[in-house]
């Protein structure tokens, strides 16, 4: 199952990433290697398996209901590329 | 600024239109205008906030109105390395609620990332559930006190437990300038519920979410302030068509948006006309085109188009690494249950049964706050007449609560202070007619009987009492006594107002019965 040109590309624009042609091309490279790789599993016999949810063996992780402190604004916004006082800014979100 | 409720995606397994119609439940198929020339199908999805303390996966508060961005941790907003906890008590609440709608509880459910591309999502990707829902294949029954449409039970595909997006705020003064975005709701815990395709009028949509959101105040899973965005609603419709050929249906459209019950209700009366006449234009059928989604416009009483972003339905789905499945075993499923308590379903059952309601009073009484049912329940039972009960509750009570914009629980009078001016009245010590005035002193002034009897001058008269007033009616009107005699009994009338001057605590019979008796003995 090989990774095609226009995989790359329809997955870059859901991601929001803008790529050139000679960043396409080394990306379905090196990306077509790593699916090739992990393609490897289709080997094995796993009729008799069951599927997994999870790669360990644990369920029923759960925490308590009680509030801790949050983040003070100023840092929780510190890596914005656009903020104000209050809030992150961001290009006007589609409009209706 | 206008907030909007920004999640753009919709959950794909769910189409409405694909197994609608034939075998839906009770399920008459008649149309909300029965000379309407196609059958209306409507399916809705509705997200409710649990009332957490804290978020669905880490410990930030939920409290609604916050400062921007005051309410938000790396897990929340993203941050690299940040690890999700599943919140134990919004699992809790959402498996209160599943339960409620008669839901199956799978053995094992799991979380999964949906990965879309918006700002209001900061990980790029919602935690929710894609193919092991927490709960699945359940039902709510809704009925129109009215009888305007059949009882019907209208099947529940899904509810499942994942997280909220935060808030893109547009600042249209500013025209196309940036976006704020708020992400103090990031990662509150919502409860997705969404329904087969099985409504067929507005009327049973607006029936459906009034049922749907009065089972969760009962469970008291979440405070369904719409207002607030804790429960949302979108609308999956499409018209099926009687033609020649056959019937055929047209292209589903989703309407959101849409921030009443009301809304709701003209959104989907709006679309089914304009579906039709689309249809009668283009003759275009679902499948014809990719599924549209359509806002809601509340000032114009329209919806419209909404920009379709390609491919945005491609969600690459995947379990989340980071939180591990649930389980649970039949008998945790059953301990819940039986803690579940009375539904309003039942009540409204028992209302009929035990304390002889008519449905329409039975639903007024159980569609408030279950809080409202036991006060009915104190007063009834203290009573012993329910009916007198329902009387005053949905009378007086609802009323004034209504006029003061009072809960229950802020009403003054307790339900024992309603149960001691009925048996006042009852016993002759507080007089009949001036019983609801005595109730709104006692409202006024937070007081109990006895003090608000005092405060109207009301006191119990004593027979001697009436005697000895009568007599110096009689003494000082020879005249109507003269008329009485001659058969005039009518002209004792006058006697009764005034007697009432003189003492207006005097029941109006008793001086009437008093005065008859005193003429006959002269």
């Amino acid at each position: 199952m090989a990774l095609s040109r226009a995989d790359v590309e329809k997955v870059s624009l859901l991601a929001r990433l803008q790529l050139g042609p000679a960043e396409l091309d080394r990306l379905t490279g090196e990306l077509g290697r790593i699916v090739d790789f992990v393609e490897q599993l289709s080997e094995l016999e796993t009729r008799e398996i069951a599927p997994l949810a999870h790669a360990l063996d644990v369920a029923n992780v759960f925490a308590d209901d009680v509030v801790k402190p949050s983040l003070p604004r100023d840092e929780a916004l510190a890596n914005a590329p656009k903020r104000d006082d209050e809030c992150y800014r961001v290009p006007a979100v589609l409009g209706e | 600024m206008s907030d909007k409720v920004s999640n753009p995606t919709s959950t794909p397994t769910h189409t409405p239109a694909s197994n609608a119609g034939s075998d839906a439940a009770g399920n008459s198929a008649s149309n909300s205008a029965s000379t309407a020339p196609y059958e209306l199908v409507i399916g809705l999805e509705v997200h409710v906030q649990l009332a957490t303390q804290s978020k669905l996966f880490c410990r930030c508060s939920t409290r609604f109105g916050a400062e921007p961005n005051t309410q938000t941790c790396p897990v929340c907003i993203g941050l690299p390395g940040a690890l999700p906890v599943m919140n134990r008590e919004a699992y809790q609440l959402a498996l209160r609620t599943a339960l409620a709608l008669h839901c199956e509880i799978p053995a094992f459910t799991k979380w999964d990332r949906k990965n879309y591309y918006y700002p209001d999502l900061p990980k790029g990707y919602q935690i929710s559930q894609f193919d092991l829902p927490m709960s699945r294949n359940g039902w709510l029954e809704i009925r129109d006190p009215k009888g305007e449409f059949a009882p019907k039970r209208v099947r529940i595909t899904r509810a499942h437990l994942e997280e909220d997006a935060g808030k893109s705020m547009h600042d249209e003064v500013a025209g196309r300038a940036d976006s704020r975005i708020d992400l103090n709701r990031t990662g509150t815990p919502l409860l997705e519920i969404v329904s087969e395709p099985d409504l067929r009028s507005p009327r049973e949509a607006k029936a459906y979410l009034t049922e749907l959101r009065l089972l969760l105040v009962y469970l008291g899973v979440s405070d369904c302030n719409m207002q607030e965005g804790s429960l949302r609603v979108d609308a999956n419709v499409n018209l099926h068509i009687a033609t020649p050929e056959g019937t055929i249906a047209t292209p589903i459209v989703e309407v959101k948006n849409v921030n009443s019950f009301r809304a709701v209700e003209r959104a989907l009366a709006f679309e089914a006309e304009r579906q039709y006449e689309a249809w009668l234009e283009t003759g275009q059928r679902k499948g014809d085109v990719p599924k549209q989604t359509r806002g809601w416009d509340d000032q114009r009483q329209i919806t419209y188009g909404q920009r379709h972003k390609e491919e945005s339905s491609d969600y690459r789905y995947f379990p989340d690494p980071d939180l591990a499945p649930v389980t649970i075993t039949v008998e945790q499923v059953e301990r819940i249950r039986a803690g579940l308590g009375e539904l309003p379903a039942a009540t409204r059952t028992r209302l009929e049964s035990d304390y002889q309601l008519p449905a329409y009073d039975a639903d007024v009484i159980v569609n408030q706050e279950s809080a409202f049912v036991a006060y009915y329940l104190a007063v009834a039972d203290g009573c012993g007449d329910g009916k007198q009960a329902a009387n005053w509750l949905t009378q007086e009570v609802l009323r004034l609560m209504n006029e003061r914009n009072w809960t229950i629980g802020q009403f003054p009078v307790p339900a024992s202070g309603l149960v001691e001016l009925l048996a006042a009245v009852k016993s002759g010590k507080a007089p009949a007619t001036r019983a609801k005035e005595l109730f709104g002193a006692m409202v006024d002034g937070s007081l109990a009987l006895d003090a608000a009897m005092e405060r109207l001058g009301i006191a119990a008269v004593s027979s001697s009492e009436i005697e000895s007033l009568c007599r110096q009616l009689l003494a000082d009107n020879p005249r109507i006594v003269a008329d009485v005699k001659s058969g005039k009994a009518q002209a004792a009338a006058s006697l009764i107002g005034q007697a009432k001057k003189r003492n207006p605590n005097v029941n109006p019979n008793d001086v009437r019965a008093t005065c008859l008796k005193l003429i006959e003995q002269m």
